[in-house]
């Protein structure tokens, strides 16, 4: 057995371990810290799966943005976990479902071993008409040309999401911004890590968007990293959440789908095809859409970790 | 074993695992843990159809990867509603459960006029 | 970029596919961005476009006689996703196109923004109700499964926040129970697809069809989508968030969550086993489907004869109605397919109808009478009748009486189970309509008799006349001709009409 086996097997059986801690330990914040090492061991294993876009992907969004937005939510539910289990299964109906959830992976198992070593592919054809693309990255051809329809309703999803938070508010915060108040002094840690990180940080987050058209990165994964760094400057509370009324605010969220749109239609008159490109023009539209993208992804993504709004908007200020 | 089997199979462990505490944790808190413990082992599982399809001179099919990126980004989406929701019906309730009995109301309440 | 291969007009008539998804989409968009009454304003704009687009691709479909399709990108599968409007697709793609914008203007009373103030409730309604529309076409024109994948979701995200938008706790309860099952049904939709992709490169309709095979990786996934489906679908035994969340949800919102929400998973488990499984022996399959949406059928009816909230009773009718879909399954093989098929689909179409135009009266009794208690419903019909009038004509639907699509649907079933010797079915219909007789007999003769009631306010003529449409709707539908029964079979791969 070769190191590099050696090492699969233990991240593997890592995996394993930190997802059932997950699962099954007592405290919820336990179980939410756990899930953010689960994140970031994930993260390697797509790396041995040769899917670097995927890792960073699951970095920045599966494991960071949703470890903050659970870690959040975890703490501020430590009050309700004092209850008993009150619905809490015992005895047979919990041993049905554990011989039914072990049923189903074994069966998944079962096929996954099925599967012929070297299956159907779409890597030819997705290599094939890269050139038109002018990209060197299949996978984001893949995302913003091949299956541009998928990735632009997707965006469309993370909207609607926020207004679906967002509708939680109750009746008298509507208008106003989600989170604390800006501090008058802020913790000094926290600011002095939000200091250095953020400029940093939004400097890497455009630079792995914009490498992303030849190279492993693109507009999740930079709008990602962009949204880790507003979220850490609010969070120290050097600066507060917008009014989610703010004009500004609204369109930056709606920018990247309402973009993307338009180019489909577009694509319709200028190319005979929703979302297809005209030729010699493909690669600084993706561009271009990826621009928009990365900052609707930016605003969208700390917006849905802050929740709905919770303090009144001024009265002054309404729309 | 190849790497990709192995993952293959750690999803499918995944999947039993999120499976059951979806299914049998009461708390919605760790019902949303154990869903995104179950989607990750379904994007395993599309790694592995990626993996397979290494070809072309790529080492894994670039169409599932996107894939699972978009799974991504719905699954935090998902999460973030959810979490909006539980935190909501804790700050309204004080509690964070979903027992069925708890809202049904008696007939006639909770029927105002809206 | 690969040539359009088709003709220029079937190129033009095809591009009508992404546009019936793309207004509401952009409505959804340009409401949230321009907020306050212009969000109302936007949807009432967009929706008789839609409407327009609607009818356009039923009217192509039919002077065709082809499935209209369309490569978005201008990539055709497998490499890129195909849009596809079959028979099936444009009569539902209509009534979506119907209902939505019926509920809306139903709603536009309670969902007003006066003044110049935006507030949160109606921002969030037109927004979310274009959401639907859109989600809904793109599941009723999808051909690839991961577009549809992402369909199902933009439906889930959009009318997950519906039912708790009074922010009332039992509607958040409500809605995030709902919420959970649907992720479960999502995650295990994916999870098949993931199976169908690792078997055959490719997750588009037409291209599955054509290369499927059983084989345990297919049955696997075969079985692990139809569970999440139908746990969206709410068919027994995974009806359980339904009536909470449909009976709480305000009154337009519940109208598109019955009529069409639950049709658009249900659409998909159509067209995942008469589509890309139609070669496989489906009887084991198709007889579990159908027994279980028999149970749904009785146990939803005998809770509805149990409920004392009007509008629990139509949420638990909600889940009896679905039922009747799953019968469908069984007899997808053989002489009487085109029949099981038909009636199917009009079940689908009346009860939608139906539905919306009961949910929308109950709403308007609620709000006339102060309470929705059926024990209080005393002389309420001789009060409001055409309130009653438009809750009696959907529920003469649900029960399957003449005239109605109900009756029409019921009819072809029945019809097809006999044929096909599979007698327990109609006996299951046969009794689904007394008990739904029963549930109505309960609300509607306390209502239509005694002293007239006293009404806190009177309904408006206008929302009166909404609901009276959408039931004569239903009812219209049993005035079908011949060639509305030739037009849903656009489509149908011949495999699933020839005998076996």
């Amino acid at each position: 057995m070769s190191v590099l086996q050696a090492l699969d097997i233990g991240l593997a059986f890592l995996v394993f371990a930190v997802a059932a801690w997950t699962i099954f330990a007592r405290g919820g914040f336990a179980a939410t810290v756990g899930y953010v090492v689960y994140g970031l061991l994930l993260s390697l294993v797509w790396i041995r799966l040769f899917a670097v876009d995927v890792a960073l992907t699951e970095a920045a969004i599966g494991s960071g943005v949703t470890g903050v937005l659970l870690i959040g939510a975890a703490a501020r539910l430590r009050g309700a976990e004092t209850e008993a289990d009150e619905k809490s299964l015992r005895g047979l109906p919990r041993l049905f479902i554990a011989g039914l959830c072990v049923l189903v992976a074994l069966a998944l198992a079962a096929v996954v071993l099925l599967f012929p070593d070297s299956g159907p592919s779409l890597a030819p054809q997705a290599m094939r008409h890269l050139p038109e693309t002018g990209l060197g990255n299949p996978v984001t051809a893949v995302l913003i040309a091949y299956r541009a329809f998928d990735t632009m309703l997707e965006k469309v999803v993370l909207v609607l999401a926020v207004v679906g938070v967002w509708s939680l508010a109750a009746d008298r915060y509507w208008g106003g911004a989600p989170g604390e108040a800006r501090a008058e002094r802020p913790e000094p840690t926290l600011a002095f890590l939000a200091q250095v990180l953020a400029p940093l940080g939004i400097l890497v987050g455009i630079h792995i968007f914009w490498v992303g058209a030849d190279e492993p990165g693109g507009a999740f994964q930079g709008g990602a990293i962009l949204a880790a760094m507003w979220m850490i400057v609010m969070m120290a509370r050097l600066t507060e959440a917008p009014r989610t009324s703010a004009f500004w605010l609204r369109l930056a969220l709606v920018a990247g789908p309402l973009v993307f749109l338009i180019a489909g239609v577009g694509g319709a008159i200028f190319a005979g095809r929703f979302f297809a490109y005209p030729p010699g023009f493909a690669k600084p539209a993706i561009l271009f859409i990826e621009a928009f993208m990365v900052l609707s992804i930016a605003v969208a993504l700390p917006m849905l970790v802050a929740g709905p709004p919770r303090r009144e908007p001024r009265a002054d200020r309404s729309r | 074993m190849t790497s990709a089997t192995l993952a293959g199979l750690v999803g499918a462990a995944l999947v039993g695992l999120g499976l059951y505490g979806l299914i049998a944790n009461p708390q919605p808190l760790r019902k949303i843990l154990a869903f995104n413990v179950m989607g990750s082992g379904v994007f395993l599982v599309f790694g592995i159809v990626a993996r397979k399809g290494a070809a072309a001179g790529l080492p894994s099919d670039p169409v599932p990867q996107a894939m699972v990126i978009t799974g991504i980004v719905v699954a935090f989406a998902a999460s973030a509603l959810a979490v909006a929701l539980v935190l909501r019906l804790f700050e309204e309730t004080g509690r964070a459960t979903l027992s069925p009995d708890a809202w049904t109301k008696p007939s006639g309440e909770g029927a105002e006029a809206e | 970029m690969t040539a359009p291969s088709a003709p220029l007009g079937a190129i033009a008539g095809g591009s009508l596919l992404p546009l019936a998804i793309l207004l509401p989409a952009l409505g959804a968009l340009l409401s949230l961005l321009m907020g306050g009454r212009r969000a109302e304003r936007i949807a009432f704009l967009l929706m008789p476009a839609e409407l327009a687009v609607a009818a356009a691709v039923a009217v192509l479909v039919q002077r065709s006689g082809q499935p209209l399709v369309y490569d978005v990108a201008g990539y055709a599968p497998p490499l890129g996703i195909a849009l596809r409007a079959d028979g099936f697709s444009a009569v539902m793609l209509v009534t979506a196109a119907l209902i939505t914008p019926a509920a809306g203007l139903y709603a536009r009373t309670n969902f007003a923004t006066p003044g110049d103030v935006e507030k949160r409730a109606p921002l969030a309604f037109w927004t979310l109700l274009q959401g639907v529309q859109g989600a809904l076409s793109l599941i009723f024109l999808g051909g690839d499964l991961f577009n549809l994948y992402v369909g199902l979701e933009l439906l889930t995200f959009a009318a997950v926040p519906l039912v708790a938008l009074d922010g009332r706790p039992e509607t958040v309860a409500a809605a995030l129970r709902y919420l959970l099952f649907a992720l479960f049904g999502s995650v295990f939709y994916l999870l098949g697809s993931a199976l169908l992709f690792g078997a055959y490169g490719t997750l588009d309709i037409a291209l599955l069809a054509s290369r499927i095979r059983a084989e345990p990786a297919v049955w696997l996934a075969a079985g692990l989508m139809t569970a999440g489906l139908l746990a969206k679908t709410a068919l027994f035994p995974l009806h359980l968030w339904l009536p909470p969340a449909h009976a709480n949800a305000p009154a337009a919102a519940s109208a598109v969550l019955s009529g069409l929400v639950v049709k658009g998973s249900f659409f998909l488990v159509v067209r995942l086993w008469f589509d890309v499984l139609a070669p496989l022996p489906a009887v084991v399959p198709g007889a579990i489907l159908a027994g279980l949406g028999s149970a749904a059928i009785i146990f939803g009816s005998a809770l509805a004869l149990r409920q004392e909230r009007l509008k629990l009773l139509v949420a638990y009718s909600t889940v009896a109605q679905i039922g009747y879909l799953f019968l469908m399954f069984p007899l997808g093989h053989g002489p009487w397919a085109a029949d099981a098929f038909a009636g199917g689909v009009m079940q689908a179409l009346s009860h939608a109808f139906a539905k919306a135009a009961m949910f929308l009266s109950a709403g308007l009794i609620a709000e006339s009478l102060g309470h929705d208690r059926i024990a209080g419903l005393g002389g309420a019909g001789r009060a409001m009748p055409v309130t009653f009038l438009a809750l009696g004509l959907g529920g003469l639907s649900l029960m399957g009486l003449p005239p109605s699509g109900g009756f029409a649907a019921k009819w072809l079933l029945m019809k097809a189970s006999i044929a096909a010797g599979q007698w327990v079915w109609a006996a299951v219909m046969a009794a689904g309509g007394l008990l739904a007789g029963g549930y109505l007999y309960r609300v509607l003769a306390p209502a239509l008799s005694g002293e007239i009631a006293q009404l806190k306010k009177a309904p408006q003529r206008s929302r009166e006349g909404v609901a009276l449409a959408l039931a004569l709707l239903a009812v219209l539908l049993a005035f079908a001709p011949p060639s509305f029964f030739s037009f849903l079979q656009i489509g149908r791969p011949a495999a699933s009409v020839a005998f076996r």
